[in-house]
């Protein structure tokens, strides 16, 4: 049958050339869909409750799937240096309405939908609903109640309302202890402390990545504050020598005022500007980030 | 001398079978025979014998493991000579939403007819057939019967030179039975070369020139259905009546068998004519006196209970 | 070609007089009305909810019958024996399968034709005027028709070699299979070692990618699709179910039947 076996070699050759096209093909359209606009889903997310409806008894299921979009969404945009955001909130509304319980999904909503432009949604309206929500469906999660202080405080401003929100996680069973002390600081006021602590706080116990790069970059730049704040006073010290501010790090150094060049958190040095005062050094990676980051304190 | 219309060389087929596959059921073992072109051969033997299995590796529905076959002088797997070959397949099916003008439209058309050709040949094999009625009903509607018509019918639409029927009786009553036999005659007379498998003995006995015994997957014998048996005869049977007074006739009445109003008594050779004395003497009137020969069925019958005997046999349907 | 061509006409006709495939385009025109309903509750996005919702029925609608049908149309003729007498014929085994795709194929895209017709009849009623967005849902539609090719191709290898029931899982599982295929390309982010991340990639590559096909976003907010895209999925369908036929034609060139 050496027909047969021909023909059967060739057929496989065959094949294996469809294959390679096939794959190259593939790569092709990868390359179109991922340029092509995203939102898939739009329709749905703009109505949980019919989704709601729809999925009934596997809707928990769909809010893991909504909740994965949304991390991923997320991700994706921060990969793509795309700074639209609109549909993380209706993707974060669908997950929480579909699964109440969902708290991962309230966690990142609070900061990402809170953070301004470009690193979040800039929404803190809508971080505040969505951890109301959250607070009504899971009464015992005094996590949230964090979460909430924080979005009032950082992005809100409103002192009154992040005391009360920490006050109320402070009284919820497992509530870590130190936040009736926050409590306590929100209350009394602002202040750099307070913001170090939250950030820390949060540093720690986040186990999502976004959350914790978030955290920390946060910390470095008070931490660079209170750096400068401190290089600032040196500086008056020197005015009141000298009779004028210092021009560099160097003349403070030579006047025995400052024992060496005092680094930041990114490891780059400090520089005092034309009027005087420190700043961060334009090499270092902190000074974009303050522009990013920067809720002024 | 021109090549047999079919042949075969120590054609042979197994199933595997059972857990892995590692056991083989032998459904035909080298089967060698040639049908000769012009013929009616019939291919007789017990349910599961293996003579639809030798139809189907004939048609290319499953393939052998051994041996070859050749139609036409083609090898069996050269597609393009189905065009000179009707087939008939075991119970067929059709089309349920199909109607028979629809199907046998369908299946004209592999050979390549023109339009009205083809609506002539399908109106005249519906008439041939006897479904010119219910030629626009959907065949879901039909019966068995009127199925195998069908299949009749478009296994001769395109005139072939070599018609395979497998069971072409099955499901017809007798009318039925008998126009097929007509029609196979006819196919015979017109220089087809017909092979068709049965297990019933006596259409084969009329229908064919040559028959081939197949039964436990082997070829028992070919040859014309006499040849096939012995060609001794068993003896004599008398048909006879008696009046209604049968004195003297007793020793013969007893040995007799009745048969509607007469009697049957079978005698050996040697003794005929004195029974036909006494049954003479008795005053009774004779009917017939035929010959006892052996009949396929006891031919059959033999063979099957050889078979039966080896312990070896299991069924080999291979379904 | 021509013998091909006449078992695809048989495949065509008996399709479309089986009358379960009319009740489910029924079916889905039933859906797509109630789509209208739905649309008019979710106040400013009706035509959004409109398009989704019948674009999803006539695609699920459609792999109904792609997959039963697809699965249906060799082991029923095995099953039933009509292909004794068709195999008969002077007509290859390979022939007689191409026909078959073909037909069914041929149906489905009258199936689909009608109730792309249906929905976009629900959106002039709705809309009163189509615009030139609205042709994005012809090309959703097309999409889908090529995707239902590529499940009747499956369903039809798989039918081949396996009991109706099996076929019918596995194809329906590869179709699900599918759908999540381009999450496997991007697993650079888990914790999986490198050998496994490109051993997923490459079967991302190898399985049947059926989010190609999804374009439903585009299509209800009327954004147009890329040309080349339309070439792509056209040629990767025809590719795919070129060699999935190749395959099917293989085995059951050489295979038993009952």
């Amino acid at each position: 049958m050496k027909n047969g076996k021909a023909v059967a070699v060739l057929l496989s050759l065959l094949l294996a050339a469809a294959f390679a096209c096939v794959w190259r093909l593939q790569r092709r359209i990868n390359t179109v869909r991922d340029a092509m606009h995203q939102e898939q889903d739009e329709v749905l997310l703009r109505s949980p409750s019919l989704m709601r409806l729809l999925t009934s008894e596997y809707s928990a299921l769909a809010a893991d799937v909504y909740w994965t979009r949304a991390v991923q969404y997320y991700g994706n945009k921060r990969l793509g240096q795309d700074t639209n955001l609109e549909s993380l909130w209706p993707l974060l509304n669908l997950a929480t309405t579909l699964d109440p319980n969902l708290l991962p999904a309230y966690r990142f909503g609070a900061t990402f939908l809170s953070e301004p432009e470009p690193r979040g949604a800039g929404r803190p309206d809508l971080a505040v609903k969505l951890l109301e929500r959250g607070l009504a469906a899971n009464p015992v999660a005094w996590r949230l109640s964090q979460d909430l202080g924080n979005v009032y405080y950082l992005d809100l401003k409103d002192y009154a309302k992040a005391g009360q929100a920490y006050l109320e996680g402070s009284k919820k069973p497992g509530a870590a202890p130190w936040m009736k002390v926050m409590a306590a600081r929100f209350l009394a006021g602002e202040s750099r402390e307070t913001a170090v602590m939250l950030w820390s706080e949060i540093y720690q116990s986040s186990t999502e990545d976004a959350l914790r790069e978030n955290a920390r970059i946060n910390l470095q730049l008070l931490r660079a504050d209170e750096d400068i704040d401190h290089l600032n006073e040196i500086a008056g010290k020197y005015l009141a020598r000298a009779g004028r501010l210092p021009h560099s790090l160097n003349e403070m150094i030579q006047a025995g005022l400052l024992g060496g060049e005092p680094l930041d958190p990114a490891g780059y040095a400090y520089v005092i500007g034309s009027d005087g005062k420190a700043h961060l050094s334009e090499h270092s990676p902190l000074f974009k980030q303050q522009t990013v980051y920067r809720r002024p304190l | 001398m021109p090549a047999p219309a079919i042949e075969t060389e120590n054609l042979a087929k197994q199933y595997p079978y059972g857990f892995l596959h590692l056991k083989k059921k032998t459904s035909l073992e080298g089967l060698t025979m040639q049908v000769e072109e012009g013929e009616v051969f019939g291919l007789l033997g017990p349910n599961g014998a293996g003579k639809s299995t030798t139809i189907k590796l004939l048609m290319g529905i499953i393939f052998p493991t051994s041996g070859r076959a050749r139609m036409l002088g083609k090898p069996v797997s050269d597609v393009a000579m189905h065009h000179h070959i009707g087939y008939l397949p075991e119970q067929p099916y059709f089309y349920d939403y199909l109607t028979a003008s629809e199907v046998l439209d369908y299946f004209a058309r592999f050979h390549g007819y023109g339009h009205v050709e083809r609506a002539q040949r399908v109106a005249r094999m519906l008439k041939k057939v006897g479904l010119e009625t219910a030629g626009k009903i959907q065949l879901r509607k039909y019966s068995k019967g009127m199925l195998q018509r069908v299949g009749l019918a478009q296994a001769i639409l395109h005139d072939p030179k070599l018609v395979i029927l497998d069971e072409p009786m099955s499901g017809l009553d007798p009318v039925g039975r008998r126009e097929v036999r007509d029609i196979i005659l006819e196919l015979k007379n017109g220089g087809k070369t017909i092979l068709f498998s049965t297990h019933i003995l006596p259409d084969a006995e009329v229908l064919c020139d040559r028959v081939g015994v197949i039964a436990g997957g082997r070829l028992r014998g070919v040859g014309a259905p006499d040849a096939i048996v012995t060609m001794k005869t068993v003896g004599m049977e008398i048909l006879f009546e008696l009046p209604e007074s049968n004195a003297g006739a007793e020793k013969i009445c007893a040995k007799a068998a009745k048969s509607g109003t007469g009697y049957r008594l079978g005698v050996g050779e040697n003794e005929l004519y004195a029974a036909l004395e006494e049954l003479r003497g008795a005053g009774g009137k004779i009917l017939s006196v035929t010959q006892i020969k052996p009949t396929l069925e006891d031919f059959f019958m033999e063979l099957v209970g050889k078979d039966r005997a080896q312990a070896a046999a299991v069924e080999v349907s291979g379904r | 070609m021509n013998r091909v061509l006449i078992v695809t006409r048989n495949t065509f006709r008996e399709a479309v007089r089986d009358r379960v495939l009319y009740n489910l385009v029924v079916f889905a025109l039933l859906m797509i009305a109630s789509a209208v309903v739905v649309g008019q509750i979710s106040m400013d996005i009706e035509t959004v909810v409109m398009i989704s919702l019948g674009l999803s029925a006539i695609s699920l609608i459609g792999l109904l019958i792609a997959l039963f049908t697809g699965v249906g149309l060799v082991s029923k003729e095995i099953d039933k024996r009509t292909l004794h007498a068709v195999l008969a014929k002077p007509l290859r085994r390979w022939e007689f399968l191409l026909g078959k795709f073909l037909g069914l194929t041929l149906t489905l895209a009258v199936n689909t034709a009608a109730m792309a017709a249906g929905l976009f009849l629900a959106l002039l009623f709705v809309k009163h005027s189509l615009t030139r967005g609205d042709s994005a849902v012809l090309v959703a539609v097309y999409f889908i028709l090529l995707k239902l090719m590529l499940v009747v191709a499956l369903a039809m290898l798989f039918s081949c070699f396996t009991s109706p029931l099996l076929a019918i899982l596995f194809t329906g599982g590869l179709y699900i299979a599918g759908l999540f295929v381009s999450e496997l390309r991007s697993l650079e982010a888990t914790n999986l070692t490198p050998q496994m991340q490109k051993f997923f990639a490459v079967v991302s590559y190898v399985l049947p990618n059926f989010g190609n096909y999804d374009v439903m976003g585009a299509a209800a907010h009327g954004r147009s699709i890329a040309g080349n895209l339309v070439l792509y999925n056209t040629l990767y369908t025809l590719l795919y179910c070129a060699i999935l036929l190749a395959a099917a034609a293989a085995v059951f060139s050489r295979k038993d039947l009952k």
